[in-house]
């Protein structure tokens, strides 16, 4: 019997290794909680979600293009350019590997089909190692374009006591099924920024699987702007202990749009820290499907992990009608010696009360308005690593803001 | 020398039922240099007053005339309201989460000068009324109203007065939920607004305790929807004596 056949009540550290047989889905058991999900590399060990699946409850499966019933043909190319590419960068090394590297998959095994689609479809992966201090790398995830579908594979790993940052841009058309892998070293320090610009139509749906070293840090920013559908999956597994992971995000959904992030932070070994602040921004429009926003966040202490601190918050800020934001925090904690550990969500509203204070005040409506937002994602933005990136992230949400001329 | 000029002003509000008229003509003028106090009981109306000139989306007019300085302020949106020269003082300010009162009130400024105040003068103007009406600076980098207590939240109120200095201030029971100091810090920001310019302001309260620290030059009792009654600073020691019921009982009568 696979490990995914436990119930809720034998949750342990074992029921998080592979499993190579046996399906979880609609036939399977449900888990009570993020303590027994089932992880495989293997596309078929997993049956085709239907949609109210526990972890796809909120995704509209129908816009999905097939990356998770096997219906999508994958006739695409999704094309990944490291800005540093060319060898001439002091510290960093990209190369094009098989599947059969041994690197690949330290950073972690997929937990759901679309990720799993992805691993087992994918033939070439790229790594992009970073040893010392280099300088910035800029890394295009390119869309296969319009109406095409495609996989893909990149693995960001540090040497030990490096300290680097990545940037990882979407772009462009079509719907993409990939994994990410950050293998992050012992006493390394890796600062990521993942930005989701993708035309209107693109589909993206990504697992990011980070893995901690000893004494290692992640800082990673999440951008989502682009997309019909954008659904980002970061778990973060601790593989020794005085690892530090701090995550934020920074969504702005607009009408139509689907945005969800589902975190999974896996507090397995002692003396380990994590701290998640999502922020998201939501505005609709009559008539067009609700803009959309999913946070799912997800920390587990297991019994092993003690002096745990951790801490999560996601603040949803709804601009207007027709949006709509879930919001699911959830902390499972086996161990009593825990340094601390707490989780917040709170989702509110622009109202007209607002709006009114200020203009009452003589701030115009579009002032007032940009004052809220800005000041709602200021401390988000302050925290991305590369000043052109930070002030184009800034310049996109008032984008945002003009879209609706409001 | 400014005049705000309220003309036979109706004014009502949406309800489940239909519309509801709240203000049923109300005529009144406030010259630059005058203090008006409007006192009426509750569900008078005197809200909705303060909030129908200020142009709350939730109130329609349905006739009359606001005037300032002869400009027509019911055509105006609610921003260029306040730049053309009034000020609202509400009862439940606002709470506005992200935005730090710094920034907001910088903004503010910004917007009613029609530009932006010179920073090195600005942070000292922001510093000096801060400290007039006993605020700690640290409320800066707070954001706007977020977890104030009612009697910060008024004092802030009248921070902004201070800074934004309008021709005429409407003041919406800005004495209400106050302890004996708070009303005593409240009302000497207020004189000293008033002091400082040729300016109106229109005082609306339930009580006469606040008259005890701002001196009106004219009373108004506000019952059924309009001023009932008008006189000098007397009439509300005889509101204090005899409460409202004469009053509400003629505007029973008359509507």
């Amino acid at each position: 019997m696979s490990s995914s056949q436990t119930t809720g009540t034998q949750a342990s550290a074992e029921n998080v290794a592979v499993a190579a047989e046996g399906k979880y889905g609609q036939g399977g058991v449900p888990p009570s909680g993020a303590m027994e999900r089932f992880l495989s590399y293997d596309v078929e060990a997993f049956e085709v979600p239907g949609g109210r699946e526990e972890n796809w409850r909120f995704t509209p499966m129908k816009r999905l293009r097939g990356l998770h019933d096997g219906t999508a043909a994958f006739d695409g190319t999704a094309v990944i350019d490291v800005a540093a590419g060319d060898g001439s960068a002091d510290g960093v090394t990209v190369e094009s590997v098989g599947r059969d590297d041994e690197r690949i998959g330290k950073g972690g095994i997929p937990a759901d089909r679309v990720a799993a689609q992805a691993w087992s479809a994918f033939r070439e992966a790229t790594v992009v190692t970073l040893d010392g201090t280099p300088e910035p790398v800029t890394i295009t995830l390119n869309g296969p374009g319009t109406g095409a579908t495609a996989v893909a594979h990149l693995q960001i790993r540090t040497t030990p006591h490096a300290e680097a940052t990545v940037v990882v841009e979407g772009r462009g058309s079509g719907a993409l099924a990939d994994n990410i892998e950050f293998v992050v070293a012992d006493g390394s320090k890796l600062t990521v920024v993942v930005t989701e610009e993708w035309a209107d139509d693109a589909v993206h749906v990504s697992g990011q699987h980070i893995a901690l070293g000893r004494d290692a840090t992640i800082v990673a920013t999440s951008v989502a702007f682009g997309g019909d559908l954008v659904r980002v999956s970061p778990t973060v597994n601790y593989t020794a202990p005085g690892g530090s992971a701090e995550l934020f995000g920074l969504g702005f959904a607009d009408a139509g749009q689907h945005l969800e992030q589902r975190l999974l932070v896996d507090h397995s070994t002692p003396n380990c820290s994590s701290n998640v602040l999502y922020k998201n921004a939501l505005q609709g429009e009559e008539g067009v499907t609700d803009a959309h926003t999913v946070w799912i966040g997800d920390v587990l202490i297991r019994a092993a992990a003690e002096q745990t601190e951790t801490f999560e918050f996601n603040r949803n800020l709804v601009l207007t009608a027709h949006a709509r934001a879930d919001s699911v925090p959830n902390l499972e904690i086996e161990t009593g010696e825990i340094a601390g550990a707490g989780h917040a969500s709170a989702t509110g509203r622009f109202d007209d009360e607002q709006l009114f204070y200020l203009q009452s005040r003589g701030i115009p409506e579009d002032v007032a308005r940009r004052l809220v937002v800005r000041g709602f994602f200021g401390e988000i933005l302050a925290r991305i690593p590369v000043a052109e990136l930070r002030e184009r992230l800034e310049a996109a949400v008032e984008a945002e803001l003009a879209v609706t001329g409001v | 020398m400014s005049t705000l000029e309220i003309k036979d002003l109706h004014a009502s509000v949406t309800t489940d039922a239909g519309a509801k008229e709240i203000l049923r003509g109300v005529d009144l003028t406030v010259r630059a240099g005058e203090t008006h106090a409007i006192m009426g009981p509750n569900g008078s109306g005197k809200s909705t007053l303060a909030y129908a000139i200020a142009g709350h989306p939730k109130y329609e007019i349905t006739g009359g005339e606001v005037l300032l300085d002869g400009e027509n302020v019911l055509e105006m949106t609610v921003d260029e309201r306040a730049r053309a020269g009034l000020f609202l003082a509400m009862q439940y300010p606002v709470e506005v989460p992200g935005v730090s009162m710094a920034n907001f009130l910088r903004s503010a400024a910004t917007a009613v000068r029609g530009e932006a105040p010179k920073l090195r003068t600005w942070v000292k103007e922001v510093k000096g009324a801060m400290d007039d009406l006993e605020i700690d600076q640290a409320f800066a980098e707070r954001s706007v109203n977020e977890g104030f207590s009612g009697g910060e939240k008024k004092r802030h109120e009248v921070l902004q007065l201070s800074l934004l200095k309008p021709k005429v201030a409407i003041l919406d029971e800005t004495d209400s939920g106050l302890d004996v100091d708070a009303l005593r810090v409240v009302s000497e920001g207020v004189n000293r607004y008033k002091a400082a310019g040729d300016v109106g302001v229109l005082l609306i309260t339930h009580y006469t305790r606040i008259l005890k620290h701002i001196t009106p030059d004219f009373v108004h009792v506000f019952a059924g929807g309009k001023v009932v009654e008008s006189g000098g600073a007397e009439l509300a020691d005889e509101l204090e004596t005899n409460g409202y019921v004469k009053f509400t009982g003629a505007a029973a009568a008359a509507s």
